[in-house]
């Protein structure tokens, strides 16, 4: 390759180009500046999105890296600026999402005195990345962002940090990109072990009570759906899908049972506290599925694939495990049962009919009452994009679970969603960076009062380059799950959530952003608000007015067996139930 | 729980033993001790680590070391394996009672390093029990400081170093 003679920071933009980068998230600073300076100075491909938050250009960076299945890029300036993308960078690492955060950071004979706005990003963020580097010598330039590259998107993929003191970015070298990578201690299993593959086969053939445990693993491994049914179709197994895993198995599919664990269904974690083998497939026997881990599935043989060999056997032991990428294991594994199958009914057949009338009989369900519930909203928003691809992203609390519940996707990388941390705030950078990767599709963020005062702010960005994605705020003026909590289990002791129905007021706020708002606050008004809001065609803004006192349910109490579930009492003759969600 | 040595070949760059370090910390793991040096290849450090934990924990400390992209290879000592640890001790000592004390520690290969007016610095190098049984001898003298390095240890070469693979899925 011929070599150019360039600064540090043309460099950093010329290692974008060649791994592809098309967009980035960031916001500049004292300590990045030589980098914003060669954007504006040289000809390149990349389109840079102007955050209000570095927060946001990390989660913008998630909500672009889930919605497309490439890498994301971050990047801020040293200091407060990197500390800003610590929370991304925690999500990220927790939900495996591949971001790249480049942080600008004081020139080399500063480090360690103390300077203006110096942290030790490489330290602060250590124990939440896959891997990081502080760039001493601009000629490592190149190696570092082709390593950064490569170990964010492959294997169990993650955020990496690039920590590129300002001395650096000004220093000229000759560049060339490295063709060739080289990294002696990663080497990602790729191929699990054919013996354990066909065992697993042998053992789910045999099963009498088997259930197929889908993980946010199958998305990060873009594993065709198409091979997930064959594996449960080949012995007609019900399918759970967690949190991360949502429309990876189509939710619509007959086999598929839905959300195991705290506000999952009853069928889903009966099913699998009553099966006798699990097949964990990139899922990772999270706390918020298992509920009591020792109390788990107590009957159930396990055979685990994961990319990740650390996952086996971290919660709970596999009699069967497969270390590989889920894209390569799950159709062998497929093929494996396929070939062996001896055409006769499968075994669980009953065990099918069994779990299936448990999700007939015990299916996600409100009361359609006065006032406007939280759930009609998200069904309304279902029903009326029926006809559409839509990308959905939501914060964290009670309006993600009711979106999980009440949500029907039926492809992967269509349901964005902060599982690990549980980031209140996720939603809007999230669907910003979701649109602005996937402009073809409708973008929409089901979001809470709370979490969208959290990073509101990037509705400016929104605006600016009018990315249209649509934010729904439903408003119960509460810090919702913490307040269905502390009326659980704190004895209605409703310590500091309340936030108050009219602070701010969304529709005059998403108006001062120059975004059109739209409020609905009873039933009549719904359709209306979600219309108005799609025919924008640009970023709007919808608030739903909902009943305060509204719960998720059924759930798991903090550390209970998962298949003991509270509920409220359901009375069977009563016509204002509506039996939906999936 | 019980004492596992770990023996950790790394990458030798800045940041790497924090990294390890960090992650025992993180993980809930607790170090019993810690020694990290050069190897025959200057590129390369070994890490040695004593952690106190179950065998099922060991495991994962060792798949979660494997994580990290600078280590290269982990691997668990069998109690086959050659163990050793540096000690420096202080020990109060009037002049008339040297002789006693030097003899003593010298039934241990003991070295006199210093010597000063009322105390005597030894060291010893040892397995280590033994470095545990020279400092309950002198104690009674008075010890005044007393440093160890924290084990380093190797596998030995033929038989003995042969010793089950551990079971990691891969």
């Amino acid at each position: 390759m011929d070599k150019r003679n360039m600064t540090g920071a043309e460099a950093i933009i010329r290692c974008l180009e060649a791994e592809g980068v098309t967009d980035v998230f960031g916001l500049p600073g004292g300590a990045i500046l030589p980098l914003y300076d060669a954007w504006a100075e040289h000809e390149h491909t990349i389109r840079h999105y102007l955050t209000r938050h570095e927060q946001g250009a990390g989660h913008m960076a998630q909500g672009y890296a889930r919605a497309t299945g490439r890498v994301g890029v971050a990047i801020a300036t040293s200091g407060p600026g990197a500390t800003n993308l610590v929370t991304p960078i925690a999500d990220a690492y927790l939900d495996s999402t591949p971001i790249v955060c480049i942080t600008g950071q004081v020139p080399t004979h500063l480090i360690g005195t103390d300077a203006f706005q110096e942290a030790d990003i490489q330290g602060i963020t250590m124990p939440i990345v896959k891997h990081s580097w502080l760039v001493s010598e601009v000629e490592d330039l190149p190696r570092v962002f082709r390593e950064a590259f490569h170990i964010a998107r492959t294997g169990r993929p993650g955020p990496v940090l690039i920590d590129i003191p300002k001395d650096v970015q000004l220093r000229r070298f000759d560049f060339a990109y490295p063709k060739q990578i080289d990294i002696p201690g990663y080497k990602p299993s790729k191929h699990g072990h054919p013996r354990q593959i066909i065992s697993a086969a042998e053992a789910i053939l045999a099963a009498q009570r088997p259930v197929f445990y889908v993980g946010g693993g199958t998305v990060c491994a873009n594993v065709d759906p198409a091979d997930l049914i064959r594996v449960a179709d080949a012995v007609r197994m019900p399918v759970v899908t967690t949190l991360m895993a949502k429309g990876v198995f189509p939710d619509s599919h007959e086999l598929c049972i839905g959300l195991p664990g705290m506000h999952g269904s009853k069928a889903a974690n009966w099913a699998l506290n009553q099966a006798d083998l699990l097949i964990a497939c990139g899922s990772r026997f999270d706390d918020r599925v298992t509920g009591k881990l020792d109390a788990f599935a107590p009957g159930a043989r396990v055979i685990h694939m994961d990319v990740d060999p650390a996952e086996i056997d971290k919660n709970r032991h596999a009699e069967i495990p497969i270390v590989g990428s889920l894209e390569f294991v799950v159709p062998k594994l497929a093929e494996a049962l396929e070939s062996r199958r001896n055409g006769g009914p499968p075994p669980a057949a009953e065990w099918l009919d069994k779990v299936r009338a448990w999700k007939a009989e015990h299916p996600f369900r409100y009361r359609n009452s006065e006032p406007l519930k939280p759930e009609y909203v998200i069904e309304r928003l279902r029903d009326l994009t029926a006809d559409r691809e839509v990308i959905w992203t939501t914060g964290v609390g009670q309006h993600q679970m009711w979106a999980a519940q009440y949500l029907q996707i039926d492809q992967p990388r269509h349901w964005l969603t902060s599982g690990g941390l549980g980031t209140m705030g996720y939603g809007v950078p999230a669907a910003i960076g979701a649109k602005v990767g996937r402009p073809d599709a409708t973008v929409i963020n089901i979001d809470g009062d709370g979490c969208f005062q959290m990073t509101m702010q990037e509705l400016a960005t929104a605006r600016m380059y009018g990315i249209g994605a649509i934010h729904v705020v439903i408003n119960n003026g509460w810090l919702g799950m913490v307040r269905q909590w502390q009326e659980l289990f704190h004895a209605e002791r409703f310590s500091e959530t309340d936030l108050t129905m009219d602070l701010p007021d969304y529709v005059k706020l998403a108006e001062s952003f120059g975004i059109p708002g739209f409020r609905c606050a009873t039933v009549d008004e719904v359709d209306d608000a979600i219309r108005s809001a799609l025919a924008v065609g640009g970023p709007a803004v919808i608030e739903a007015r909902v009943d305060r006192e509204e719960k998720v349910y059924p759930m798991v109490p903090a550390g209970a067996p998962s298949a003991e579930m509270i509920d409220v009492e359901w009375a069977d003759d009563d016509n204002a139930w509506v039996e939906e969600g999936v | 729980m019980s004492l596992h040595t770990l023996s950790v070949l790394v990458h030798n760059k800045p940041g790497v033993l924090t990294r390890c370090s960090g992650l025992f910390a993180r993980r809930g793991f607790n170090i019993d001790s810690l020694a990290v040096g050069p190897t025959e290849d200057p590129t390369r450090s070994r890490i040695t680590i004593r952690v106190d934990c179950s065998q099922q924990s060991v495991e994962q400390v060792i798949k979660q070391l494997y994580k990290l992209i600078d280590v290269l290879k982990v691997h668990e000592l069998g109690s086959a394996a050659v163990q050793l640890e540096l000690t420096m001790i202080k020990v109060d000592s009037s002049p008339e009672r040297r002789p006693e004390i030097i003899s003593l520690a010298e039934v241990f290969d003991a070295r006199v390093v210093d010597v000063g007016p009322a105390a005597i610095t030894f060291s010893c190098v040892g397995e280590p029990d033994r470095l545990q049984a020279l400092e309950e001898l002198l104690s009674p003298y008075g010890i005044r400081e007393l440093v160890r390095t924290g084990r380093i240890a190797l596998d030995r070469d033929g038989e003995l170093g042969k010793r089950p693979r551990m079971k990691v899925v891969a």
